[in-house]
């Protein structure tokens, strides 16, 4: 079922949690909510769940196969939530907690006893928790709790599937092992997904889409790869991995004052060529498995970069602390402010090597 | 499942930090617990001596008399009424201001708690202000031929007004203490409000709404002061224990009048006993609830995926 969310505006109090939002996921498709705490992004999920509505009076809509869903009660949507903390029933053991969406069902919509027995069993099985019916939620590990709020939000066959901070609160080897296995578990069900998230990499490992959402709006959405090929704000290039920012002060003709990003391993670090290279100190050198990571101090201005290059090439210059170095940016992307307005960000073109060394 | 409880939890008092103070911890003990004997303990006991004191014959005497069977029918009968409205009203009360946000909720949150900062005769006062022959609606009920002021239905209006903040009181803290998550989840697995609070509200907060109960039963029997204003003590009509016991004991009947004060003390034990036993059984849920939250961060105890 495919998801359509046109200019969501909410606002508490006087806060802005959405500012004209809109959204579209294709049926089938795992999307993101990529953002820092406060962007809008769990407030967007809470609307499609049914949770919570945009401001009495705006435009917003919601549409589930072009079909208008804002009046529809959230229990009358058919949408699967899996929350933050879980949310599972603490007074129900695994086995009622999974039943529970099926034993609310009325009259003839209710499966027979024995059918919602073997939902419950494959549902079990489908997240590895056979055995676990007569557990308690208490009795649970994070990961395991998470797998059981999952399979009770899918056990009523929901058409969408939100996630609120899905791996949020599980150690960091849990997560990885279980955003492989969401992955293939949604790919299996088919189910359109929604998840929120404020990790970057799980965004872009996990979702067919990512949208990366700041201060109440989107910022930017598309494929892993073209929000982090082409990011489109400052905001987006300095919240997806790692970027050095360079103040340069460099003013462009129309009056703007130019930034620019550069990630670790765009940098080059070789010898000093007098117009061609930025000149650098080197301030600290560490390498991890392939890669040596060194920090950099910007001659000119006195800023501080961090380069990751491979560890061979830290070995065959002998680099160390101290030396002065020059550098080459490979790739960059340079925005510019305007002094009146600060929401406005242009990008403009650069020249790849500086001439100013 | 062993429930290590969390270093947070573990109470290791102040007394070993302040190992210097014995003798003051120790005189601030015994002054707390002579204090209790005092004004606990002894009274107590002068109860049940008082109403022993012709031995257990007359003491039984007192109950074989149509008065005193009619105050304690009386009382079961008000207590019988009042608590499971009270019950009602403060689960609808809680319900409504922990799981749901509307203007003036702060507003219904001091009303609630309003019977506990109104002295009990000004309770009982307003009622027959509003309810008796010379009241507001004084005129309409006679004509109808109802009488609240000085019967039973007075009796059952006071209590039920004095014992209201009880439960509502103890249900509030607990069902913050739940959150609305799970209500939310349930709402997203298609339950109905009318489900969602039988199998997911109440639940939840069953230990808590008990021990509410509980207290609103002892108070609802033991109530004096708003009775005492609208029952008019008509003896084997209006007249409940409490009531009864101030009548018996103005007549210099102290035998009888301990006798029937010794079933209130008893009822008091009992409240006292069974709220122990809830308050632990509360403390041990809670206490789940919390290791549960640490566990949720150990990776030693996340079982594998696949």
């Amino acid at each position: 079922m495919s998801l359509r969310a046109l200019n969501i505006s909410k606002h508490f109090g006087k806060t802005r949690a959405l500012e004209n939002v809109s959204l579209e996921v294709k049926s089938g498709q795992l999307v993101a909510l990529l953002g820092p705490s406060g962007s809008g992004k769990t407030t967007l999920l809470r609307i499609m769940a049914g949770l919570d509505f945009p401001d009495p009076g705006s435009e917003g809509r919601l549409l589930f196969n072009e079909r208008d869903v804002m009046d529809l009660p959230a229990r009358m949507r058919g949408v699967g939530m899996v929350f933050q903390h879980y949310a599972l029933f603490r007074n129900m053991n695994v086995y009622d907690n999974v039943a529970f969406g099926m034993s609310v069902l009325k009259g003839r919509e209710r499966p027979t006893k024995k059918e919602i027995r073997n939902r419950v069993s494959e549902l079990l099985g489908k997240v590895h928790l056979e055995g676990f019916e007569r557990r308690m939620p208490h009795q649970l590990s994070g990961g395991q709790r998470q797998r059981v709020a999952l399979a009770r939000a899918v056990a009523i066959r929901p058409q969408i599937l939100l996630l609120d901070e899905p791996f949020g609160a599980l150690d960091a080897k849990v997560r990885k092992e279980l955003r492989r296995w969401l992955r293939a578990f949604q790919e299996e069900e088919k189910l359109t997904t929604v998840f929120v998230t404020h990790d970057q990499e799980e965004a872009l490992e996990l979702a067919d889409e990512v949208v990366v959402m700041n201060n109440a709006r989107v910022e930017q959405s598309g494929s892993p790869q073209e929000v982090y090929d082409h990011p489109a704000s400052p905001f987006v290039i300095e919240f997806l991995g790692n970027v050095n920012r360079l103040l340069r002060g460099k003013t462009m003709p129309d009056g703007q004052k130019s930034r620019l990003y550069v990630r670790p391993h765009d940098i080059e670090i070789g010898q000093i060529v007098p117009g061609h290279t930025l000149e650098a100190r080197v301030l600290h050198v560490f390498s991890a498995g392939s890669v040596g990571r060194v920090t950099l101090e910007y001659a000119e201005t006195g800023e501080m970069l961090e380069a990751e290059i491979p560890r061979s090439e830290v070995d065959s210059m002998h680099l160390a602390a101290g030396q002065t170095v020059g550098l080459r940016f490979r790739h960059t992307r340079v925005f510019a402010r305007r002094e009146d307005t600060t929401q406005e960000l242009v990008e403009v073109p650069y020249e790849q090597e500086p001439k100013d060394a | 499942m062993a429930n290590p409880v969390p270093p947070s939890l573990e109470t290791h008092g102040i007394g070993r930090a302040m190992s210097d103070s014995r003798l003051a911890r120790t005189l601030l003990t015994g002054a707390a617990l002579a204090f209790l004997a005092l004004l606990l303990l002894v009274p107590l006991a002068a109860v049940f001596t008082e109403a022993l004191r012709k031995g257990w014959t007359t003491f039984f005497a007192t109950f074989n008399n149509y008065d005193a069977q009619y105050a304690i029918l009386l009382t079961l009968l008000v207590a019988g009424i009042s608590v499971p409205l009270n019950l009602v009203f403060g689960l609808a009360a809680a319900w409504a201001v922990t799981k749901h946000d509307f203007p003036g909720k702060s507003i219904l949150v001091t009303l609630i708690d309003l019977p506990f900062s109104v002295s009990p005769v000004v309770s009982g006062l307003i009622l027959v202000l509003v309810f008796g022959i010379h009241g507001w609606f004084g005129p309409m009920l006679q004509s109808t031929g109802l009488q609240i002021i000085f019967a039973v239905p007075g009796i059952v209006l006071a209590t039920v007004f004095v014992t209201f903040p009880f439960v509502a009181r103890e249900l509030i803290p607990a069902m913050e203490a739940t959150g609305r998550e799970e209500e939310l989840a349930a709402v997203m697995l298609g339950a109905s409000g009318w489900q969602i609070l039988r199998r997911i509200t109440l639940p939840n907060v069953r230990w808590a709404l008990l021990y509410g109960v509980l207290l609103c039963n002892a108070r609802a029997m033991g109530e004096f002061g708003a009775v005492s204003v609208v029952s008019g003590h008509i003896r084997g009509e209006t007249n409940t224990v409490p009531l009864h016991v101030e009548i018996l004991y103005n007549e210099y009947n102290f035998v009888a009048a301990f006798a029937m004060a010794s079933l209130l003390a008893l009822l008091a034990l009992l409240t006292l006993v069974a709220k122990t036993a809830l308050e632990w059984r509360i403390q041990h849920m809670e206490r789940q609830v919390v290791t549960e939250r640490t566990r949720h961060r150990d990776p030693a105890l996340t079982g594998p995926v696949k």
